[in-house]
């Protein structure tokens, strides 16, 4: 029979059992998600895409091991999350990045906006849009001149000088340009057939990717609706340029980084509410910043900034969304209001 | 199917190891040991001493205040009085029988001539009599509860829902002891003046539903019976309440609030073995589980039996148990020592000697939100830990941390596996602890002024 003087228990509170799902398991979702739109990048940039991409995580987990390993913290590598942001900051910029560009970045985004604030989790705006808006302000010739996928692919290695590059749908609706705009039709905008930053050109396969996130119950489907929906409305709405709002609303949420932003950047859990009714609330601003800035900004694409504006806002989000107390009706709360 | 509460998780249930398996009686414990604090409230006084003989069934604990009596669970003669390891951690004061096997019937125990002719007092004293408590882990005195609600409940629920993983001692009852549940469900309808008693069950027990309905419809008995969405934590008084009725109870009340008052399957069936046999509470069911027991059971005791002899009638436990649980893996107590008796409360007791826990070295919140939504409180346990964490207490308050329930709904929802439920049990005590230091001292302060506003007045007289 046992011998239960010897056992060696420990006494520990409750609860004894915990879900499956680890902070680990859900940044590996995240990754998957972003893998589709990764391979048709791949294919329509040519391998510097890839390999942008892989260098750009590769930057970011040395960065975040590096600073923990300096400042003698708990490494964190391994919860994955150093990975997102290397891909997602690839995303938003353009292929033709130079590589050593892109660790600058990953340094911005990893050390200065998230560990410097404490890791995962205590940031508070996200860290690949802020690494973007920081080699804009940089490099901001680098940083906005898109490689045209129909005309060539970026050369693996060597300059980028000789490369044919193209202004993105997005900038021909700013300007009006509506006979160049009409060179893509909205099919190819909705697949990606366009010039734009390496991971936001196919809204089809992001929307897959966002989709299989609200499946797997990682992103509620509250932020990137509420984004998405509001733009949508607004550029129905008010089209410009004399083109009929459907059309215009085709083309403002399939161009520029809108799904992007609106699955995998919105969604970020530390930048954004806690409550699905702040998350509502955090989409629809988001998705008016957006709509200001392209339409009365001097940026034709206001996605990265309009989020990192509404990250700002997070805070008080999530003060005046806090759920009804439990057991407190709602017109004893107004009863207790009016006295 | 009835409505469901708000938030929640739904862990695996882990019920496949003992609900097809009947309850067993276990061989009659050499040695029991019966603590005087089985129940909430303060722990009762021992009313024999070593040396005594004493019989099944007799009182051997008066309760003072809010309470019930404790009575012996087997007969033989009382070795000590003394504190003992108890299931909440630390000693309690306890009386240690050794049995004679002789299992001799206490003449205490009275079975009315005809149960059926009792009075709502005599029915409400018999139940204080047998020292029942609720037997769903709560342990709050039944016969407070009865007595307390009657006049205000027109609600009568009876607490099937069995929400924790692991435990089937519900559920087995249902199968075969329907017509107890109903018996004692019918006797609550009558001292309540209700035309009718709602039995909520989880629909992953339909066998249990059936038999009961079968028990139902033989008697023709005020009770239905409503199958619910399985969601942990359905057996939660509030959330049970919530899901049949649709109503919330107020903060810091009780479900008498909102007129309902709500039993566990084995409190009903107590109550119905005391009304009719005069039995008090001396044995319950425990479902012995978990992925360190050879062989899982669902076990009927005498209370007081040490956990060791449930583990040997289980086969033992396998080598690497490191965790002994009393009560579900939700909200059960971590134990130290397999020397705690069962108690009127103990509907589980569990071993673990797998990852069950998946502890992290370093948890940090990732701020996912998914605590906020499992809350069935309607906290919001990330910002919560936050306080507790900083020892922000007036915050903490302000944050209605004294709703938290300790369901755990949040801690297993985290897929960080931060410590939520562990900062919230503490934060609540020092919370508690400021309160009173709070009031204290401005009493004291209170009764500074009155002396000194008198000292003046008698100067002032004096001059």
């Amino acid at each position: 029979m046992t011998d239960y003087k010897n056992l060696k228990l420990i006494a520990t509170s409750s609860p004894h059992i915990r879900g499956a799902e680890t902070t680990r398991s859900i940044m590996l979702d995240v990754i998957i998600a972003m893998v589709p739109a990764l391979a048709y990048a791949t294919w329509q940039f040519g391998f510097e895409a890839l390999l942008l991409t892989a260098v750009s995580v590769a930057g970011c987990m040395f960065w975040e091991w590096l600073y923990r390993k300096l400042m003698k913290k708990p490494q964190s590598v391994g919860d994955l999350s150093a990975v997102v942001t290397g891909m997602l900051l690839a995303f938003v910029c353009p292929a033709s990045t130079p590589l050593w560009m892109i660790i600058i970045g990953d340094f911005f985004s990893i050390v200065v906006v998230k560990q410097l604030f404490g890791g995962i989790g205590k940031n508070f705006v996200n860290p690949a849009l802020a690494g973007r808006a920081f080699l804009l302000g940089s490099y901001a010739g680098v940083m906005t001149s898109w490689v045209d996928p129909a005309q060539n692919k970026v050369p693996l290695f060597g300059g980028t000088v000789d490369v044919v590059t193209a202004a993105t749908p997005l900038a021909l609706m700013k300007s009006g340009d509506l006979e160049a705009l009409s060179q893509y039709s909205a099919l190819d905008m909705f697949l990606g057939k366009i010039p734009g930053s390496l991971g936001e050109v196919s809204a089809l396969l992001l929307i897959v990717g966002g989709v299989y996130l609200i499946w797997r119950k990682v992103i509620n489907w509250q932020t990137p609706v509420a984004y998405i929906g509001t733009v949508a409305v607004l550029t129905f709405l008010f089209p410009q340029h004399g083109m009929s709002g459907l059309n215009w609303m085709m083309y403002s949420i399939f161009g520029g980084g809108l799904m992007l932003g609106a699955f995998f950047m919105a969604t970020d859990y530390a930048t954004s509410p806690v409550t699905k009714k702040g998350q509502l609330i955090f989409g629809i601003g988001c998705g008016l910043f957006t709509v200001f800035i392209r339409y009365f900004g001097s940026y034709n694409e206001g996605v990265c900034y309009s989020i990192m504006v509404m990250n700002l806002f997070v805070a008080l989000i999530d003060k005046c969304t806090k759920p009804a107390r439990f057991g407190v009706v709602k017109s004893e709360k107004k009863e207790a209001a009016a006295k | 199917m009835a409505q469901a509460f708000f938030g929640g998780v739904h862990p695996n249930d882990m019920k496949a190891a003992t609900n097809e398996k009947a309850i067993e009686q276990l061989a009659p414990p050499a040695i029991v040991v019966i603590p005087m604090s089985m129940h909430f409230g303060a722990p009762c006084t021992p009313l024999v001493k070593a040396g005594d003989h004493v019989k099944v069934g007799q009182k051997i604990g008066e309760f003072r205040g809010l309470g019930a009596p404790i009575h012996a669970s087997v007969s033989g003669t009382v070795k000590a009085v003394e504190p003992r390891p108890y299931n909440m951690g630390g000693n309690m004061m306890s009386v240690v029988i050794e049995n004679d096997f002789q299992d001799e019937l206490s003449e205490e125990v009275q079975a009315p001539a005809d149960p059926e002719a009792l009075t709502v007092e005599q029915m409400v004293e018999a139940v204080k009599n047998a020292g029942i408590v609720g037997m769903g882990g709560a342990t709050f005195p039944t016969h407070v509860k009865i007595s307390g609600g009657i006049g205000k409940v027109d609600t009568v629920i009876i607490n099937g829902a069995e929400c924790e993983p692991y435990i089937t001692g519900d559920h087995r009852t249902m199968l075969e002891r329907p017509e107890e549940i109903i018996g004692g469900a019918t006797y609550l309808a009558k001292m309540f003046g209700t035309d009718k008693v709602i039995i909520g069950v989880e629909d992953n027990k339909q066998n249990g539903i059936d038999s009961m309905n079968k028990v139902i419809a033989e008697k023709n008995a005020p009770v239905v019976v409503e199958a619910l969405h399985c969601r942990y934590p359905q057996g939660g008084e509030k959330q049970l309440c919530q899901a049949i009725t649709g109503k919330q109870v107020p903060p810091g009340g009780l479900p008498a609030n909102i007129g309902c008052a709500v039993f566990n399957i084995n409190t009903t069936c107590a109550i119905y073995r005391a009304v009719t046999q005069g039995m008090p509470v001396v044995r319950k069911i425990v479902t012995v589980s978990g992925s360190g027991v050879i062989d899982p059971k669902n076990i009927e005791c005498p209370i007081g039996t040490p956990v060791s002899n449930l583990f040997d009638a289980c086969g033992g436990l396998k080598d690497g148990t490191y965790k002994l649980i009393m009560g579900g893996p939700m909200m059960g107590m971590a134990q130290y020592t397999t020397d705690v008796p069962v108690g009127k409360g103990t509907g589980a007791m569990l071993a673990f000697c797998e990852n069950e826990e998946q502890t992290v070295e370093h948890p940090q919140c990732i701020r996912c939100g998914k605590c906020v939504a499992a809350c069935p409180m309607h906290l919001e346990p990330l910002f919560m830990y936050q306080y507790a964490e900083k020892g922000m207490l007036d915050e903490l308050n302000d944050a209605h941390i004294m709703d938290c329930m300790e369901c755990g709904a949040c801690a297993y929802a985290c897929p960080a596996r931060m410590h939520l439920t562990h900062m919230f049990k503490t934060g609540k005590q020092k919370l508690k602890d400021k309160m009173a230091a709070d009031k204290a001292a401005a009493e004291a302060k209170k009764a500074a002024e009155e002396a000194k506003a008198a000292e003046a007045q008698k100067e002032a007289v004096n001059k």
